[in-house]
């Protein structure tokens, strides 16, 4: 007995060893689902899709590239190994450039002996917070393996040109600090917001609306509002942070969106919203146009509002943020959405989106307006 | 005299404690320490002695305060009496302390002087007297003066307003009512005078902005002395926004008619027209900067197509176009 234990004890320890170095779905996983994240070291034989798919994404988050790379099966020629990378890793200082893949959750669509259809959910980690990216797969079976086939067109490389640019600018020119007293004043910009609208979310109570630069100068514009009870007393007081176009030029209208989680609207009596602009340097350039917008049901069933963006300058911008205003036929604001669009916009090159609309919203809007916030790295 | 009581009284409360001074008037009024009154009643009545007797010897200085003292000049405080004695000057920005001989002028500099405002003069020679005055302000020779706002639309009513506020040379707020004259002059028009009195050192107009935009120049002026702003009337909303459109290879060019408010002025360039175009394909819109006066945007698409255009919270025509 007193030798039985041991024995039992490392027999359970390599045994569990086993299942843990082979297997690649976490515990607890959904029955049907594979997910997982980089295992060190160990990585099976791709004999179902599912397993292929899995050495495959655990290749890419470990950046195994030589590997991962190996392991699908290409459909053009022109995809060589770096622009195979640059799909992964991005480029031109996209937002790609700056995420990691953190873990995914892959579902069989359908699969027969010779192919397999998948469908994955990529969770990326990126400065603007958790993203999700979902992408079918499509697998064959070769010679007692499965493999990936990759038929990602790699990103053409925008052409040689010149593109002229005479778009306008504005300058802030600061006075001395000698000047005569009350000679140096300039008004901050007028901005004047045009709706809001209090709705509660499943996270919480949203304050949207939109808002207006009246004024002739750009405006640097942020939102805020506090949410009162009815004994006066503030509950709780957020910013609108990134879910506004914070340069305003001159008669642009913007949306936004402040988010109060875990708040109820039902303890709200009054809210109080205070605008702040400032006069910043500002150019009007690039122009980004919105081209081919929808409201559509995308292919996991959810209202989103896609289209394209199209950069009419000469400039890259390196982090195209849409954000969009939903209305319903009173023309009042109902929802307002964003997302980031993970490649860099290059000049004269278009790049699609998509924002997610609540499917309870969705039956009521009639009309929509995007505006694209640009973040440019040779602007910040 | 009663001021003489005071010095004294502030003397006596500073040496002990006007805390303590306090609490034992406090006690004598409650009288419920009697210990209190007895042991300290000898101590009030040996310092009443003292402030008595230095009330009589007193009386024989006197104090003569300068009568209309102007800031920046020179003046004088008269005394009688005889002997030494210690001088202080207190004011707005200023102490000082210096020995003089009683019975003779005070002689106070310019430099003393420069600020206005209500001035102490106090003479110790065994005890306090002291005198007040009050230094008037100089002539104006600056004006501060504050418009607002910088930018304002054409064609808005009482919407620019300015004040003007004098000074003397040494930026003493002249508070004597005194005429300033304002002149607004705009490219265009008839320059447009003025005139408001200072109230309380401080002057102001209100009035419309023009019909024109450009540059309202605005002229404050005193006593030969004159200040400029400068307020940019800027062109207002814009008004019947028209646009007009075109096919061509790449699709369809919409473009603004010059865009203008409702006073005729042009729109500056850099104001944003929101171009949106409708059509089987969906809806595509162009954030276009004015440019020249006119808004312009390729938008892409070959079927029919309507056209519509905004700035801000105005509207423009709508705009059909055929297909290719």
């Amino acid at each position: 007995m007193r030798r039985l234990l041991p024995i039992i004890l490392v027999a359970v320890t390599v045994l569990l060893m086993v299942i843990g170095l082979t297997s690649v779905g976490r515990s607890g996983g959904t029955v049907g689902i594979a997910s997982g994240s980089a295992l060190p070291g160990f990585s099976s034989n791709a004999n179902t899709p599912e397993q292929a798919l899995s050495n495959f994404l655990i290749d890419v988050q470990r950046r195994n590239w030589d590997r991962a790379f190996a392991s699908v099966e290409r459909t053009n020629d022109s995809v060589n190994e770096q622009s195979f990378i640059q799909e992964w890793t991005g480029t031109n200082g996209g937002l790609r450039t700056f995420s990691s893949l953190e873990s995914y959750d892959a579902r069989p669509l359908h699969a027969t002996d010779s192919e397999a259809q998948m469908r994955v959910r990529l969770h990326w980690s990126t400065p603007v917070g958790p993203m999700e990216d979902v992408r079918d797969f499509h697998l064959v079976h070769r010679a007692d393996q499965w493999k990936v086939v990759w038929d990602e067109v790699p990103v053409p490389n925008v052409p040689s040109q010149v593109i002229p640019v005479n778009y306008l600018r504005w300058d802030l020119v600061q006075g001395g600090a000698g000047e005569q007293w009350g000679s140096n004043n300039v008004d901050s910009p007028h901005v004047r917001i045009v709706s809001m609208n209090a709705v509660d979310s499943a996270e919480g109570a949203v304050v949207m609306g939109e808002i207006v630069n009246e004024d002739t100068i750009p405006a640097f514009v942020n939102v805020q509002a506090t949410l009162v009870d009815a004994a006066g007393s503030a509950i709780d007081d957020e910013s609108s942070f990134d879910k506004i176009l914070h340069v305003l030029l001159p008669k642009q209208v913007s949306p936004y969106r402040i988010d109060f989680p875990k708040v109820s609207l039902g303890k709200v009596k009054n809210v109080h919203i205070d605008v702040k602009a400032t006069l910043v340097p500002a150019s009007s350039d690039p122009v980004i146009g919105v081209m081919n917008q929808k409201l559509d049901t995308d292919a996991q069933g959810r209202a989103v509002l896609h289209g394209e963006l199209l950069n009419q300058s000469g400039e890259t911008v390196n982090v195209p943020h849409v954000i969009a205003s939903f209305y319903d036929n009173n023309g009042k604001v109902v929802w307002v959405s964003d997302g980031y669009v993970q490649r860099a916009l290059l000049p004269q090159e278009s790049e699609a989106f998509a924002v997610e609309i609540p499917k309870s919203l969705a039956g009521k809007v009639q009309n929509f307006h995007v505006v694209v916030n640009q973040y440019s790295m040779h602007n910040s | 005299m009663s001021s003489s009581i005071n010095t004294a009284c502030t003397t006596r409360k500073s040496r002990i404690g006007s805390e303590q001074w306090c609490r034992v008037l406090q006690a004598d009024v409650r009288g419920d320490v009697r210990q209190s009154v007895r042991r300290r009643g000898a101590l009030a009545f040996a310092i009443c002695a003292v402030f008595l007797a230095g009330m009589l010897y007193a009386q024989d200085t006197d104090l003569r305060a300068p009568s209309a003292a102007v800031a920046g000049t020179p003046a004088s405080i008269g005394t009688t009496g005889g002997g030494s004695a210690t001088f202080y000057l207190v004011g707005p920005s200023i102490a000082i302390e210096r020995a003089v001989q009683l019975g003779q002028d005070i002689p106070l500099t310019a430099k003393e002087l420069e600020s206005a405002g209500k001035y102490i003069a106090i003479v110790c020679a065994g005890n306090c007297r002291s005198v007040g005055f009050f230094v008037a302000p100089a002539k104006p020779v600056s004006l501060a003066f504050l418009v607002h706002p910088s930018r304002a639309p054409v064609g808005e009513s009482n919407v620019v307003s300015g004040v003007a506020l004098p000074f003397d040379e040494f930026h003493n707020l002249v508070l004597t009512p005194t005429s300033v004259d304002f002149q607004l002059t705009a490219a265009g028009a008839a320059p447009v005078s003025h005139r408001a009195s200072t109230q309380n050192g401080a002057a102001w107009f209100r009035t419309s902005s023009g019909r024109s935009a450009g540059n309202l120049q605005i002229t404050a002026s005193i006593n030969g002395v004159s200040t400029r702003r400068v307020v940019q009337q800027v062109a207002s909303d814009p008004c019947r926004l028209q646009i007009k459109g075109q096919r061509n290879a790449k699709g369809f060019v919409v473009e603004t008619e010059p865009v203008r408010d409702c006073t005729g002025n042009p729109v500056p360039d850099g104001t944003i027209v929101t171009f949106t175009a409708r059509d089987a394909q969906g809806t595509d819109t162009v954030d276009a900067p004015v440019k020249k006066g006119i808004a312009r945007a390729q938008m892409e698409g070959t079927g029919p197509v309507t056209i519509s255009a905004a700035s801000g919270v105005v509207m423009g025509n709508e705009l059909h176009l055929g297909a290719q």
